[in-house]
């Protein structure tokens, strides 16, 4: 990212702007690679856990916290 | 970043967003309903479902398949068949004025045990497929579809920008930050960055397996161009293989089954349709795996003689291009992922929104914001050490506090 040379003089700057987005950019990756190799088995589990969070982290900010 | 930098991202974001965010409401609209278009037409009663019968009740021979539909239509030919993706007991026949593309087609649903006609099921009519030909092609075929992949390829031009300018806007905010108690621009820019950020690499995927689909079409063109001319060069001057010359497609089946051993059916095309040759019955099969269970083995029967004739890897470019499907279509995972989809559908649906209304907006408030209002938007959140590095305002507002380049920055998209 643009901001990757910011983030080495100032590392906690880095991650207060984009530990969220790659923590959840991580976990939408593996839910949709997960289910791909699964037929209702752990990676549909897998898939449904990190994507859920994902979608819920959205409703959470979005909407739910006040 | 510098602040020509911002601006040009900026004027990339506003562009690339404005000229495809129409046409993303609408796939994101339509795409709602195929998400689910399975329990819908069970709903709607569209669905075929063959009678329960003992398991190893003996099948009946494709001939006799192929030529109960036929019956059905004498003015037609069959293009392709095919069984449901996890049923064997129904075979799927296509029929059409010829063997070429068109959208003019019947389908029978024959019973693959009976040989009996289950139904005549009207994929060409009704919401369904209103919904689908708009998420498709515009009713537009491959120019339609082409015409949508620019569209999708620009909204991942959108994306990016978008994430490369989150960090001039959050970089002073704590994550999930709404100002709601604002003005409603700020909690809409708020939430167009939230939803965005949030949705970014599923809304990067759906985006970039829709775009492949888009080229379908092109990239199976290419693989007859690529892999069968070489295969058909002695069929060379012949024509398409008339029905009465055809050998039995049952013992095509057969001899195409012995190369691909513990596959399934997944369609078969006939001769002169899209997926074979004029001189093939090509029989895809898929893996019982369910990774494999996505990609297809083709074997090529020559339609005369029922003999193979070849069985091609499939090149990476189709592998590419199946592996991408279920990625795009979210229909891999059950019904919990089905609402995870829906989910995440509408949530791009608000960020196309949220981003439509702050362009429009923007010349209405213009000059309104004071940097007051910025320090207060930060309030909340956690204080930062000055930043030493250019910021992103524009100067816009005259604003020379450390307030937040969200706030500086609300006159642009």
């Amino acid at each position: 990212m643009s901001h990757h040379g910011h983030g080495h003089s100032h590392p906690h700057a880095f991650r207060a702007l984009w530990g969220w987005p790659i923590a959840l950019g991580l976990l939408t990756a593996i839910g949709l690679i997960s289910a791909l190799f699964s037929d209702g088995g752990l990676g549909d589990i897998v898939a449904w856990v990190t994507l859920g969070a994902v979608t819920a982290t959205g409703l959470w900010f979005g909407w739910a916290r006040r | 970043m510098t602040s020509s930098a911002i601006k040009g991202w900026a004027w990339v974001h506003k562009w690339s967003s404005l000229v495809c965010t129409v046409f993303m409401l609408l796939l994101c609209l339509t795409g709602l309903p195929l998400i689910f278009h399975h329990e819908i037409g069970h709903l709607l009663g569209t669905e075929v479902d063959a009678p329960p019968m003992p398991a190893g009740t003996p099948r009946a021979s494709l001939d006799k398949v192929l030529e109960v539909a036929r019956a059905q239509h004498p003015d037609r030919v069959v293009q392709f068949a095919s069984p449901p993706e996890d049923n064997d007991d129904i075979w799927f026949v296509t029929m059409t004025p010829t063997p070429a593309p068109t959208d003019d087609f019947r389908s029978v649903a024959v019973d693959a045990r009976t040989a009996q006609v289950l139904a005549q099921p009207r994929f060409d009519e009704g919401f369904m497929y209103v919904m689908f030909k708009l998420h498709v092609d515009l009713f537009a075929g491959l120019p339609g579809k082409l015409f949508l992949g620019l569209m999708g390829l620009l909204l991942l031009v959108a994306i990016v920008s978008g994430v490369v300018l989150y960090s001039p806007f959050m970089r002073k905010l704590e994550f999930g930050t709404v100002r709601r108690d604002k003005r409603p621009r700020l909690k809409w820019l708020d939430l167009h960055n939230l939803l965005g950020i949030v949705t970014l690499v599923w809304a990067l995927v759906v985006g970039a397996t829709g775009m492949i689909n888009t080229w379908a079409d092109l990239v199976i063109k290419y693989w007859q161009y690529d892999q069968l001319t070489a295969i058909l060069a002695p069929y060379q001057g012949e024509q398409t293989v008339p029905l009465a010359e055809r050998g039995s497609v049952q013992r095509s089946l057969e001899a195409a089954r012995a190369q691909a051993p513990d596959t399934r059916v997944s369609f078969i095309a006939f001769p002169g349709t899209a997926f074979s040759s004029p001189h093939h019955t090509t029989f895809f099969f898929k893996g019982n795996e369910p990774f494999t269970s996505r990609l297809l083995q083709p074997v090529l029967v020559d339609a005369k003689t029922t003999q193979v004739t070849a069985a091609p890897h499939l090149p990476w470019y189709l592998t590419a291009l199946l592996v991408s499907q279920p990625l795009h279509f979210g229909d891999y995972g059950g019904m919990p992922m089905q609402i995870i989809w829906a989910l995440l559908d509408i949530a791009t649906i608000i960020v196309l929104g949220s981003g439509l209304y702050l362009w429009l907006r923007k010349g209405k408030t213009e000059g309104q914001h004071k940097p007051h209002a910025a320090a207060a938007g930060v309030a909340g959140s956690t204080p930062q050490p000055a930043s030493p590095s250019p910021q992103p305002a524009m100067g816009r507002s005259g604003a020379t506090t450390d307030g937040a380049p969200a706030a500086r920055w609300e006159g642009t998209p």
